[in-house]
């Protein structure tokens, strides 16, 4: 009952604070009423994992099912937002935008709702219906600075992210058919119906309408050859949406990849589902890779990162086995911390600089000492090198496809994020150590604290779990892994 | 299963109803007015809503029938007014950069058809389907997919675009009518209340478009690279 008190309040905190931004628009208040609201999401989502035990909760009429996946994937999205709530006090406050602010904050309070209740979804067409509004409003959050690049990258977003997932709901609407010879022709569609029915059903329609749901889902997060709209996105959004668009948006639609792959290991349609997910996550790791090394934009640099570790995390889930979805679980939670500071960063050095060109920003460790180490521990950290969180999960993603079958897809991973350390860090020098014209010197030396705490916050959860990760979470990651996956040692 | 055991009345009622829809996607597909383009897609609808009706009047269905209105209402009617009136307010009528001539647009589209046939036929061989009704329907619903696909691939005018998104869904929405009509309902009901928002949104978005880029052809939308 705990649970569901506290997943109530947290869902009901962002909607308050959407209605009373309508309602009000001073922006002072709205960005008061926001940070409150995100912080509530987050004191609620932290306990739950402990609360949780292995069995999943349904609540309010099945409609709603908590479990541990979910509350993983709840507690990164409350992570990113209460940090991204922060961090967009005073980055907003820069834009100047005060009279139109009240729509911002109504705005990244909805795309907080429907990022935290997704994964919640138990409806396998609800779920759907989930995602589809998380692009609906985050569409209004990229568009909101109302200039040419931002309503080119909105109107991109917007179309391939829906044609994408439309493949989704035909998928889904499929597997729904399939349950129709198992079940009869009515039944309610949840995970665990699925699930239950799958070993019963028609192999061939089941891989067809998986390939169907991984194409369309995977286009929401991001996976190459179908991650056209997201350098566009996260580049061109105010930076406060790019990390929730990175850090809680993508996992949400990960999530339901990962339930869809539970569904085939049931059915034991054998390996291919698993190839074609490492097969996308090794292509998206080579697609970012290519356009690190040569980006010019310092927040595509970042997108393109991100593109990255969704290959990453999908090559965990693909490797499976405990130890491939216990990192690819981990490496979620470190990339939301971590690519929030990065996203964090990047925004502040935007502005202070007023270009988004990495070679116009030159100098920064000169001008900026403090937060541009923290910014460069942060560039370190998420190219995977120790000490920090990054490492540790994707150290354990490639132990976990140390198997005849997928070890070339671990050679290919090492030798790319080898190339995308390279790359990252070249970009990073040239912006520290590279030569300063004095007409290159920043427009705005000084920035805000509520530009510094977040990056602070982000980065010292990102320090520790690099350097110990409790034993308690990984017993937790590991028993989501057998829920996943039931029957695999 | 409803197909299984169709009278063939009803079976040669639904085939002529989805040929039609079909049909129908040809007719957008080959057109290079926007004013036809949407008369096309409420036809469509039309067709579709008659198509539910059919559903629940032969499988009896009877909240079929409130899916069949409220299709005409939300699909046959507010969608193709809203647009419309997008279309009034631009003063765009015609497709003016084409990629693709439509008549090899046509042609695309025709081998399209045989390939979901293909992939149908073979599915439904899966579960001895292969004399029924299922194999039609599913034909249509990834031919109109692909279809759709294929005019967002091609057309670069906004209103197109937005067309052809919703002809990917009408796709959906006439497949899951035969093929899985007891789904159920709330999610139906829920998918048209979205479609209205996702027009909503368009409408917004190409106002901004027009505003601030100054064009609607995304052809033009080419600052973001690399």
């Amino acid at each position: 009952m705990m649970i569901g008190t506290l997943l109530l309040a947290l869902s009901i905190a962002p909607l308050a604070a959407l209605i009373g931004c309508l309602f009000v628009h001073r922006p002072r208040f709205c960005e008061t009423i926001n940070l409150i609201a995100a912080a509530v999401s987050f004191a609620c989502a932290l306990p739950i994992p402990f609360l949780i035990d292995g069995h999943a909760i349904l609540y309010w009429g099945d409609y709603v099912i908590i479990d541990r996946a979910a509350a993983w994937v709840v507690l990164c999205t409350s992570i990113v937002y209460f940090l991204a709530s922060i961090y967009s006090v005073g980055y907003m406050r820069m834009l100047a935008e005060d009279e139109r602010l009240y729509r911002f904050y109504a705005l990244f309070a909805g795309f907080a709702l429907t990022t935290l209740v997704g994964p919640l979804m138990n409806s396998v067409g609800i779920y759907w219906i989930a995602i589809e509004l998380t692009t609906l409003v985050s569409t209004f959050l990229v568009a909101f600075e109302r200039v040419a690049e931002s309503m080119e990258a909105a109107w991109k977003y917007i179309m391939v992210v829906s044609a994408g997932i439309s493949l989704a709901l035909l998928g889904t609407i499929l597997f729904y058919w399939n349950g129709t010879f198992v079940l009869g022709p009515t039944y309610q569609m949840t995970w665990s119906v699925l699930s239950t029915a799958a070993p019963k059903m028609n192999p061939v329609l089941l891989i067809l309408a998986f390939l169907l749901v991984l194409v369309g889902y995977g286009t929401k997060v991001g996976l190459a050859p179908m991650h056209s709209w997201l350098p566009d996105a996260h580049s061109e959004s105010p930076a406060p949406v790019s990390a929730m668009l990175s850090g809680a948006l993508l996992n949400t639609a990960m999530i339901g990849i990962v339930r869809f792959l539970g569904i085939t290991r049931a059915a034991n349609l054998g390996d291919l589902p698993q190839l074609v997910l490492v097969a996308f996550g090794a292509f998206s790791l080579f697609i970012g890779a290519l356009f690190i090394v040569r980006q010019q934009g310092i927040k595509r640099l970042m997108a393109y990162s991100s593109i990255e570790h969704m290959g990453v995390v999908a090559l965990g889930f693909g490797f499976g086995g405990a130890l491939g979805v216990a990192g690819a679980l981990y490496h979620m939670l470190n990339h939301s911390l971590n690519k929030s500071l990065m996203f964090f960063g990047a925004g502040n050095m935007m502005r202070a600089y007023g270009t988004k060109e990495i070679l116009e920003i030159t100098g920064v460790n000169r001008f900026f000492p403090t937060q541009g180490a923290l910014w460069l521990a942060g560039a370190i950290a998420i190219t995977g090198a120790p000490p920090f969180g990054l490492f540790l999960s994707e150290f354990t993603i490639m132990r976990a496809g140390l198997k005849p079958s997928y070890s070339w897809a671990v050679y290919v991973m090492a030798v790319l994020l080898i190339v995308i350390f390279v790359g990252f860090m070249n970009h990073f020098r040239s912006m520290y150590y590279g030569e300063t014209t004095p007409e290159a010197a920043p427009v705005r030396t000084r920035l805000s604290a509520w530009c510094a705490v977040p990056m602070w916050l982000s980065f010292a959860p990102l320090l520790v779990l690099g350097l110990w990760w409790p034993a308690g979470v990984w017993t937790y990651l590991t028993s989501i892994a057998q829920s996943l996956s039931p029957g695999v040692p | 299963m409803l197909v299984q055991h169709l009278s063939p009345l009803a079976s040669s009622l639904f085939s002529l109803l989805a040929i039609v829809s079909l049909f129908l996607s040809f007719v957008m597909l080959g057109s290079r007015w926007l004013k036809n383009y949407l008369y096309a897609f409420a036809a469509e609808s039309w067709t579709i809503a008659a198509l539910s009706a059919a559903v629940g009047y032969y499988g009896s269905y009877p909240e079929l029938y409130l899916i069949a209105i409220l299709t005409v209402l939300f699909r046959g009617v507010l969608l193709p007014y809203l647009i419309w009136r997008i279309i009034r307010r631009l003063e765009v009528d015609r497709e003016i950069h084409e990629i693709l001539q439509p008549s090899s647009g046509l042609v695309i589209g025709a081998l399209f058809v045989m390939f979901a046939l293909a992939v149908s036929y073979r599915v439904a061989a899966e579960f001895h389907l292969e004399l029924t009704v299922a194999v039609l329907a599913l034909t249509v619903m990834l031919s109109m997919k692909l279809i759709g696909f294929l005019m967002l691939a091609v057309r670069h005018e906004a209103i197109s675009q937005v067309l052809g998104l919703l002809v990917l869904e009408n796709g959906i929405f006439l497949g899951s009518q035969i093929l899985v009509p007891g789904m159920p309902l709330l999610i139906e009901l829920v998918i048209l209340f979205d479609l209205l928002i996702i027009v909503a949104c368009f409408g917004v978005l190409v106002g901004y478009l027009l505003t601030h880029v100054g064009t609607t052809s995304t052809l033009d939308l080419k600052r973001l690279v690399g």
